[in-house]
């Protein structure tokens, strides 16, 4: 891991995310409805039309709208919200932290719980434990979100017994302990899923490096089986686990999208549904590019961390 | 073969589908009733002797219109894998074959498309085609197309320095009989283990779609639509939302099983 390897990643980065640029332009730019149209409603006169589109710079070949938001995005400038007369800037922000806490609630509860499930899971291979974590995996990765959440729903939030609350948000600079009540729900639904997926990769990396040639020698040397899982096994198997977490991003950040939606939470799962449905093309342009660019710098850290974890790849 | 059905994943993931596939075949002739009819004094009721898996808020009978939901649930599974795998395949294998310039411009742009989450592409493309059960099977395929084509892309690049292309470059054959009929051939294999597990994913998106309102629309008996219609009576009948929700998890779980399963026949190495 040299400067020049990170350099390297990072210029990769901006030539992929200048592509997703293209990519989230054109798509919206297809879009059916016309941003000016949006704006005056069904009755507009042509001349008003005209003017509009002209105010909003629709006229123009499509290579200067996409330079100029482009250039506006550079400079943290994603223009005004068709729909709700705010800057897309602030609107984006304040949903994205709601949607971050939620996905790093998520990824923290299944990092905890996942990785030493799957590492148990390997230990105890054939056993009753690896059958029921192998069982919980393959179910739990066979549910969308929405199933999985509604699931949720009627056994914590149906109105006989309500652990929960079935859904809203409370910011947590208000209410601390609400704000983490709303959020239960919502990052377990996430957790659930991601945890299924990862608790297998896991077992399966760890029952690899249990059958290699090191952790015999190791054994073969003497040392106590705890301190060959400890010190050789599970440092080896962590990499690939990071990997897949890393992989999962991509995952956590589609299912944002539903989980918010049916939980209520103001994030930008939500915040993009709504775009959607009201054709709120700034909107729907800075969400996708925001999560992208979380994705792609997700993917970086990760390496980062392999190498870190793994001397062979550090050393490369 | 043998080693598929020994693998107790795959001989689960065989049932499984079997169950899934009968369904699809012959599930509309099952059903004990119409699935749209209306049974006003039997609304939102638990399982029972006339009715298997209970009614929904109009008293329509569930088990019947689980049924009748499966085909179209199957095909639109199997319809938009298929097309996202053929036209990834395509890419990916001219990127493979071709090689040079051509393959550095094509994986650059599947960079750039394979950056976004697949939900959010797949929720784009739907709004940019309109909701509806055929625009959302071919957004869950143009979704699919770029993972596709990288995977083919590098199983024609591994196969294709293998000794016996190379016997046959030797030969004299000329190119497109190699592409044809040494490299194709034997680069399929992982192309068909990732496309049945991608069959699950298929059936979730396309569930996913039908609860959001975007794909499927009432009165269809999409199984992700009718949770969707449900979730207002489900305190009051778990029933109507546990079973459409749960026959997608059994599907999705039927095609996870039998893809692991065949993965690991494939390639003896990973069936340990």
């Amino acid at each position: 891991m040299t400067l020049a390897y990170l350099l390297r990643r990072l210029g990769a980065i901006v030539v992929v995310l200048a592509i997703v640029t293209v990519a989230v332009f054109g798509i919206t730019m297809v879009l059916p409805g016309n941003a000016a149209l949006m704006i005056l409603g069904e009755h507009a006169t042509p001349e008003n039309l005209v003017a509009m589109e002209r105010q909003l710079g629709l006229d123009r070949p499509v290579w200067v709208q996409y330079g100029t938001w482009v250039w506006g995005v550079l400079h943290g400038d994603f223009g005004m919200s068709l729909r709700l007369s705010l800057p897309v800037a602030q609107v984006v922000g304040e949903a994205f932290w709601n949607s971050a806490w939620l996905a790093l609630m998520a990824l923290a509860g299944v990092t905890v719980i996942a990785i030493p499930l799957g590492a148990l899971a390997a230990l105890k291979r054939g056993s009753v434990w690896d059958l029921v974590i192998g069982l919980f995996s393959y179910v739990g990765t066979a549910m969308p979100e929405f199933v999985t959440a509604t699931l949720l729903l009627i056994l914590f939030a149906s109105p006989e017994w309500p652990v929960m609350p079935a859904g809203g948000y409370v910011a947590p600079s208000e209410d601390f302990l609400g704000f983490l009540r709303h959020a239960i729900l919502p990052a377990g639904t996430l957790g659930l899923i991601l945890m299924a997926h990862i608790s297998r990769q896991v077992r399966s990396e760890m029952s690899e490096v249990l059958s290699s040639d090191y952790i015999r020698a190791a054994r073969l040397k003497g040392l106590r089986g705890r301190r060959v899982v400890w010190r050789h096994a599970l440092p080896n198997s962590l990499a690939p686990a990071v990997a897949v977490i890393s992989l999962d991003v991509g995952y956590l950040l589609g299912g944002i999208i539903v989980v918010e939606e049916i939980f209520a939470w103001p994030g930008l799962g939500r915040t993009l549904i709504y775009a959607l449905q009201n054709r709120d093309l700034p909107v729907i342009q800075a969400i996708t590019l925001l999560l992208a660019v979380v994705y792609a710098l997700s993917n970086l850290i990760a390496d980062i961390i392999i190498a870190w974890l793994d001397p062979r790849v550090r050393h490369a | 073969m043998r080693d598929f059905l020994r693998n107790p994943a795959g001989l689960v993931g065989l049932c499984l589908l079997s169950i899934v596939i009968g369904a699809a075949l012959f599930g509309p002739w099952l059903a004990p009733y119409d699935p749209q009819q209306f049974h006003p004094k039997t609304r939102l009721q638990g399982p029972s002797w006339d009715f298997w898996l209970g009614t929904d808020q109009y008293g329509r009978d569930l088990l019947s219109r689980i049924l009748n939901g499966a085909p179209s649930t199957v095909f639109f599974g199997i319809g938009s894998t298929a097309l996202g795998v053929g036209v990834g395949s395509v890419i990916g294998v001219i990127a493979g074959v071709a090689g040079g310039r051509t393959d550095s411009v094509i994986m650059r742009v599947l960079d750039g498309l394979l950056a976004m989450p697949e939900l959010l592409f797949t929720l784009l493309i739907v709004t940019f085609l309109g909701g509806g059960t055929t625009q959302a099977m071919l957004a869950v395929a143009v979704t699919f197309a770029p993972g596709m084509a990288r995977i083919a892309r590098s199983s024609v690049l591994s196969v294709r320095t293998r000794e016996y292309v190379m016997a046959a470059t030797a030969r004299g054959e000329s190119r497109a009989w190699i592409v044809g009929r040494e490299v194709l051939p034997n680069a399929l294999g992982p192309i068909i283990v990732e496309a049945t597990i991608r069959v699950s994913f298929a059936i979730m998106i396309g569930a996913t779609l039908g609860f959001l309102g975007l794909g499927a629309q009432p009165p269809s008996t999409e199984w992700g639509l009718m949770v969707a219609e449900a979730r207002q009576f489900m305190f009051r009948n778990p029933w109507c939302v546990a079973v459409p929700g749960l026959a997608i998890a059994f599907t999705a779980m039927g095609f996870n099983l039998f893809g692991d399963a065949l993965r690991d026949a494939f390639d003896p190495k990973r069936s340990r």
